[in-house]
C-alpha cells in the first residue's frame, strides 16, 4: 500500500541527506524566499519543498510524473487540501491521545494499542475513501488514479468485521491457552498462542470423555514476582500475534504519514501557484530533455525570488541557447546580469523537482546537478585570504561536480587581478565545459570574456546586459560581443578626454 | 612415550623451568619493556588469559634447540589453515563447555542444573569427536600432533566415552521432543500434555498479512532466553516431569554417575594450544600488511646470524589500524662480526632496529616464527638492554653515574652467549666523554665477544675494528627531508635534518580534467 504521488515506484526519502552544494544553492538562488511563499508558515511544508526542490529528480519520466499529478492539484484544490487535512487530522489524534504511540514494552500492551490504532484507521480512511469516490472523475494524472484505486480495494468493509472479531477473541475469557516445550537447561520455551478447542460436543458426550491427565499449582495473591512471571509468558505467548497486529498498524500509519508528506509538496505547490496568478503572473510547465543534449530557450523567464520579494512584475528575458555549453554575460554592474544568472538557476531547479516556472515557455536538458560559484564579498574568515576562499569553495565543487551538470558563476575569482583572475578561470572553465559540463559565466572581467570571444568556439554565447543608446538600462540581457568595462573606459574619457 | 604436552618436547623442562620463570621475573626485566614485548604479548593475550592463563609461558624462552624446534613444528602444522581452523572450533566447543559447567555450580533447581549439565557434556562429546573426526584427514609432520591425533584416536574408542555420548543423546532427544500446555487463568495454572490446539497467532497474522509488506519495525520482544529459572519455571517443571516420569529419572542417574567426565590431556591441550593460536592470529593479521615471517634457523654457533625483512612487531602491530606502513630491515653478522653501531639521522628508525633484533631473537627463543623473510638466529642465554631514560629530576652527574652503573651491571652478569642492546647512552654528558667513555664501554663488549646492538649518535665507534659494523639511517637521494626509515650498512657521517612541505589548490586544468571522472 504505497502513495507513489512523488515517484512511480517509491515513496518520498526524507532521509536521503541533501547535495553538499544545497547551502550555496539556498543562499545564491534566494531559495527560502520561494520554499516560504509555498509553506505560508508550515513548517513542515517548508521542510519538504526544501528538501524535494534541492533533491533533484534526473530523469524526464518522473518529472512528467510529478507535472501531471501537480495538474490534478490546480484543477482540483479543494480536494486536495480536504484529503491533506485528513491526513494532519489523523496524526493529530494518534498522537494526541497516545495511540500506539507510547507502545507498552509488553506484547500484551501492544497488542491493545494496536487494536486502539487500528479503530481510529479504519474511521479515518474510510473518509478518504468517501472523498475519493465522488471526485474521483475529475482527475486524470497516473499517480492520482493509482492512489484511488489502491484504497478502493484495501480498505473495504469486511476489514473492519475482522478487526472487531479479533479484539474480542482476544480478551481471553477461559484463560490463555500456551503449549511450550524445553530448551537447553530445560527451562521452558518455544511459547505458543493455542486457540481454545470449539465446544461443539453435547454436554453428555464432555462429562464421560476422560479427561487428559493435568497437574495445576496456584500462585499466592501476595507473590509479586511470581505473577509477574506468569504475565511473562502470557506475553511470550501473544509476542507474536501482538508483532503482527502493531506492524500492520503502523504499516497503515505510515501510510498516512507518508501521503501527509507527499500532499505537503503539492500543497505547498499550490500555494505558490495562488501567490503567483495573485501577482498577475505567469507560470508555465517547463520541457525537460535528456542530459545529453546541451539545450537551453525559454521566453519570458522572470526571477521568481525577487518577484516574490518586490510583489510586482519584473523584467523578464528571452534566450535562445540550444546547443551552447558556455553563457559568458558580461557589462556593467546593476545591469540585472546577476537576476538573469538567478532566474535560469531557479527554473532549472524547479523544472527538476517537478514543478511549474515562472516563464511561458522553458525548455531545458537534465543536469546531473546544480552547483553555484558566487563571489563571497562578507562572510570571509580572516585567516584565508579572499582567493584562497574562493579556490577552496572552487575545490570543493571540483570533488562533487560530474559530467552533464550546471554551474553558475557570479563574479568569481575577481579578488585578485583581472589577469591572474581571468586565467584561473579560463583555465576551470575550460576543463569544466570539455567534460559537457554548462558553464553559465557573469563577470566583468573582459581579459576572460574576450579571450574565449576570440576563439570563436561554436559552443559558446555571450551576452550582456542591454543598454539603450541614450546609455539607459533595459536590465535585459541580450546577446552581443562582451565590452570592456565601460566604467573605467567611460571614466577614463570623462577625466583624460575633457581635458584634453 | 605416549602424549603429554603440545609445549614441551619433554614435560619435565616446564617442571624444571618453573622456578627460573620465578627467579629470573621476567615480566619485571628491563628489556621486556625496552624492547615492547610486554606490548606484543599483552595485545595477544588480553582476550585469552583470563581463561587459559597462558601468560607465564610467554615468559619462559627455551634454551635448547630441540626444544625450540618441537615447538616451531606445531606452529607450521597449524598454519594449515584447515587444522587451524578445526582447533579453533574444538577450543570454542570446550569453551561453551566451561560456560555450561559454571552454569551448573552457580543454579539452584534441580532439573535446571542436570539440563544444563547436558549441555556441558554435549559440548565436550562434540569437540572431542569433532577433532578426532577431522584430524586424520590432515596431514601432520609435527610429533607434538602426530602423538596427540594417537591419544584422541584411542580416547574416542574407550568404553567410557561411547556410552557418555549414546546415554546423552538419547535423553537430549527425549527432553526436546515433548511437549506440554499451560494454561493461565488468574492465579491458577495448570499443565497437561500438549493436544493438537490450533496455532492462534498464525491465524492472526494471516488476516493481517496484506498489511505488513514493507519493512517495519519488528514489535516482537525479544525475550532472552533464560538460562536460569525462578520458582514458577520450576514448579512448571515440576509437573512436567510428573506428566513425563521415565525421562526425567533417567537425566537424574546420567547426572550423578558422570560428574567427573573431563579427561586430563585434553583439558591442557586445550589451554597450551592457546599459546600458539594468539601468536598464529597475530601474524595473520600482520602478513595482510604485506610483511613477512619465517621460521629461523637456531645456532648455537657464531659463525653468522642474520634476518632479511625484519621489522618491529610491536610496532607493525600498533599500525595495522592507523594504515601506516612499516619498512623493513636487514642485518648480518657474519664471521668475526658481533656488534652493529646503529647512527644516521633522528626519528629515522634506528630505536626501531635495535628493538627488532631483540625481539626476533626473544620470539624466536619461544619456538615462534618471526618476522623476516629468512632467519638464522643465536641461541642467547640472556638478553640484556640499557635504553635512554627521560628522568629529568636526576642531576647530570647522578644520571651519568647511574647510566654507567647499570651497564657495569649488564657487563658482569653478560656471558659470551649473552645478546646486549644499547641505545643513546651518554647522551647527556659532554662529547668528549660520552667517547672515552663509549670506547672503554666497546672494549668491555669486544672482549666478551657477544652479540650486540648499539645506536648512538658517536660515529667514532663506527669504525672501531673487525668486529663492529656501520649501519646507517637514511634519507631519500632526491628528497633529503623525506626518511625512507631503511638501516643500512654503509659508513657513518652524521648529518642531521629537518623537513616542510607546502601545499597546493588542485586547480590547474590539467588537475580537473583528472579529478572530474568521466561517467
Amino acid at each position: 500500500m504505497k502513495v507513489f504521488l512523488m515517484f512511480k515506484n517509491k515513496n518520498l526519502d526524507l532521509e536521503s541527506p541533501l547535495p553538499s552544494n544545497s547551502k550555496d544553492l539556498i543562499k545564491d538562488l534566494e531559495l527560502k524566499t520561494i520554499f516560504s511563499a509555498m509553506a505560508l508558515g508550515n513548517k513542515e511544508i517548508y521542510e519538504i519543498t526544501n528538501k524535494v526542490v534541492l533533491n533533484s529528480l534526473f530523469d524526464v519520466e518522473t518529472i512528467k510524473y510529478r507535472q501531471e499529478i501537480l495538474k490534478d492539484c490546480i484543477k482540483n484544490p479543494s480536494v486536495i487540501k480536504n484529503i491533506y487535512d485528513i491526513t494532519v487530522q489523523t496524526i493529530e489524534i494518534k498522537r494526541t491521545h497516545h495511540l500506539g504511540g507510547v507502545f507498552s514494552n509488553y506484547p500484551s500492551g501492544i497488542l491493545y494499542s494496536a487494536l486502539q490504532l487500528m479503530y481510529l484507521f479504519v474511521e479515518m480512511l474510510k473518509k478518504i475513501r468517501d472523498i475519493i469516490e465522488q471526485n474521483e472523475k475529475n482527475f486524470e494524472s497516473e499517480g492520482f488514479k493509482n492512489l484511488f484505486k489502491i484504497l478502493k480495494v484495501e480498505f473495504s468493509n469486511e476489514y473492519f468485521t475482522v478487526v472487531r472479531h479479533h479484539l474480542k477473541e482476544l480478551e481471553f475469557k477461559n484463560g490463555v491457552l500456551i503449549s511450550a516445550k524445553l530448551t537447553d537447561g530445560n527451562v521452558p520455551n518455544n511459547f505458543i498462542l493455542r486457540k481454545h478447542p470449539e465446544k461443539k460436543e453435547n454436554i453428555v458426550k464432555r462429562v464421560f470423555k476422560k479427561r487428559a491427565p493435568s497437574y495445576t499449582f496456584y500462585i499466592d495473591p501476595r507473590d509479586e514476582s511470581g505473577s509477574r512471571v506468569l504475565s511473562e509468558i502470557e506475553n511470550k505467548g501473544v509476542n507474536l500475534a501482538a508483532n503482527a497486529l502493531a506492524q500492520s498498524s503502523e504499516h497503515i500509519y505510515s501510510f498516512f504519514t507518508n501521503l501527509r508528506q507527499e500532499l505537503s509538496f503539492y500543497i505547498g505547490c499550490l500555494n505558490l501557484y495562488q501567490n503567483i496568478i495573485n501577482l498577475g503572473l505567469h507560470i508555465s510547465f517547463p520541457e525537460p530533455v535528456g542530459s545529453a543534449n546541451s539545450i537551453l530557450s525559454f521566453q519570458s523567464l522572470y526571477d521568481l525570488s525577487l518577484a516574490l520579494t518586490v510583489k510586482s512584475n519584473i523584467v523578464s528575458n528571452d534566450i535562445f541557447a540550444d546547443g551552447k555549453d558556455l553563457l559568458i554575460i558580461t557589462g556593467a554592474n546593476q545591469g540585472g546580469k546577476s537576476t538573469f544568472l538567478r532566474s535560469i538557476g531557479i527554473a532549472q531547479i524547479l523544472m527538476q523537482s517537478g514543478m511549474f516556472v515562472p516563464a511561458v515557455f522553458f525548455k531545458s536538458n537534465i543536469c546531473n546537478g546544480i552547483f553555484t560559484h558566487y563571489r563571497r564579498r562578507e562572510d570571509i574568515a580572516m585567516k584565508s585570504g579572499k582567493l584562497d576562499e574562493e579556490l577552496s569553495r572552487m575545490s570543493d565543487i571540483v570533488d562533487n561536480i560530474k559530467p552533464y551538470s550546471m554551474i553558475l558563476f557570479n563574479e568569481s575569482f575577481s579578488s585578485t587581478n583581472e589577469r591572474e583572475g581571468s586565467e584561473i578561470a579560463k583555465q576551470i572553465i575550460s576543463a569544466l565545459i570539455e567534460k559537457k559540463i554548462k558553464v553559465l559565466f557573469v563577470t566583468h572581467m573582459y581579459e576572460l570574456a574576450g579571450w574565449f570571444y576570440k576563439k570563436e568556439i561554436r559552443n559558446a554565447m555571450f551576452l550582456v546586459a542591454e543598454r539603450l543608446n541614450d546609455g539607459r538600462r533595459t536590465f535585459k540581457v541580450i546577446e552581443g560581443e562582451p565590452l570592456q568595462t565601460s566604467y573605467g573606459k567611460d571614466l577614463y574619457n570623462k577625466i583624460f578626454l575633457q581635458l584634453r | 612415550m605416549g602424549f603429554e604436552s603440545i609445549l614441551f618436547r619433554d614435560l619435565n623442562t616446564y617442571f624444571i623451568n618453573e622456578d627460573k620463570i620465578k627467579e629470573d621475573n621476567l615480566e619485571e626485566n628491563e628489556f621486556f619493556v625496552d624492547l615492547n614485548l610486554d606490548q606484543i604479548i599483552n595485545s595477544i593475550i588480553k582476550d585469552k588469559q583470563e581463561e587459559y592463563n597462558i601468560k607465564p609461558f610467554f615468559y619462559l624462552p627455551l634454551n635448547n634447540i630441540e626444544d625450540i624446534y618441537y615447538r616451531q613444528e606445531v606452529m607450521k602444522d597449524l598454519e594449515n589453515p584447515k587444522l587451524y581452523e578445526l582447533i579453533t572450533t574444538f577450543t570454542e566447543k570446550m569453551h561453551s563447555m566451561r560456560l555450561h559447567l559454571h552454569l551448573v555450580e552457580r543454579l539452584d533447581y534441580k532439573y535446571n542444573k542436570q539440563g544444563w549439565f547436558l549441555e556441558a557434556v554435549k559440548d565436550y562429546c562434540d569437540a572431542v569427536l569433532l577433532i578426532s573426526k577431522n584430524i586424520s584427514l590432515i596431514n601432520l609432520k609435527s610429533n607434538g600432533f602426530l602423538s596427540f591425533r594417537k591419544y584422541i584416536d584411542n580416547y574416542v574408542k574407550s568404553d567410557y566415552f561411547i556410552s557418555l555420548k549414546s546415554r546423552l543423546d538419547e535423553i537430549k532427544k527425549e527432553l526436546l521432543d515433548l511437549e506440554y500446555c499451560i494454561i493461565i487463568k488468574g492465579n491458577r495454572v495448570r499443565v497437561q500434555k500438549y493436544n493438537y490446539e490450533i496455532n492462534y497467532s498464525k491465524e492472526i497474522e494471516k488476516t493481517f498479512e496484506k498489511f505488513r509488506q514493507q519493512q517495519v519495525k519488528d514489535y516482537k520482544f525479544v525475550y532472552t532466553t533464560n538460562t536460569g529459572m525462578n520458582h514458577i519455571e520450576a514448579n512448571i517443571i515440576d509437573c512436567v516431569a510428573k506428566l513425563f516420569p521415565d525421562i526425567f529419572s533417567k537425566l537424574d542417574n546420567f547426572y550423578n554417575e558422570n560428574y567427573n567426565f573431563l579427561d586430563d590431556k585434553i583439558k591442557r591441550f586445550d589451554c597450551e594450544i592457546q599459546f600458539y593460536i594468539v601468536y598464529l592470529d597475530l601474524i595473520k593479521k600482520i602478513r595482510k600488511m604485506g610483511l613477512q615471517f619465517c621460521y629461523p634457523e637456531i645456532s648455537d654457533s657464531k659463525k653468522e646470524i642474520y634476518d632479511i625483512d625484519g621489522f618491529d612487531l610491536a610496532l607493525a602491530n600498533k599500525s595495522f589500524y592507523e594504515n601506516s606502513k612499516i619498512v623493513t630491515n636487514d642485518f648480518l653478522l657474519e664471521n668475526k662480526e658481533r656488534i652493529i653501531i646503529v647512527s644516521g639521522p633522528n626519528q629515522g628508525g634506528k630505536t626501531t632496529f635495535a628493538r627488532t633484533f631483540g625481539q626476533i631473537h626473544y620470539l624466536a627463543s619461544l619456538g615462534f616464527p618471526v618476522p623476516g623473510s629468512k632467519a638464522k638466529l643465536f641461541l642467547y642465554d640472556k638478553i640484556f638492554t640499557h635504553f635512554e631514560k627521560e628522568e629529568s629530576i636526576k642531576t647530570l652527574r647522578g644520571k651519568l653515574q647511574d647510566d654507567l652503573l647499570r651497564i657495569q651491571l649488564i657487563l658482569d652478569k653478560a656471558t659470551p652467549n649473552s645478546i646486549v642492546i644499547l641505545n643513546e647512552i651518554f647522551t647527556s654528558t659532554s662529547l668528549q666523554d660520552a667517547i672515552f667513555l663509549s670506547k672503554k664501554i666497546l672494549e668491555k663488549i669486544i672482549m666478551l665477544d657477544l652479540y650486540c646492538i648499539w645506536v648512538t649518535f658517536i660515529v667514532e665507534l663506527a669504525s672501531y675494528g673487525s668486529q663492529t659494523v656501520s649501519m646507517v639511517s637514511t634519507v631519500s637521494p632526491e628528497n633529503p627531508e623525506i626518511r625512507t626509515f631503511k638501516i643500512i650498512r654503509k659508513e657513518a657521517d652524521g648529518i642531521a635534518y629537518a623537513i616542510s612541505i607546502a601545499k597546493k589548490y588542485k586547480l590547474t586544468k590539467n588537475f580537473i580534467d583528472k579529478r572530474i571522472k568521466k561517467e
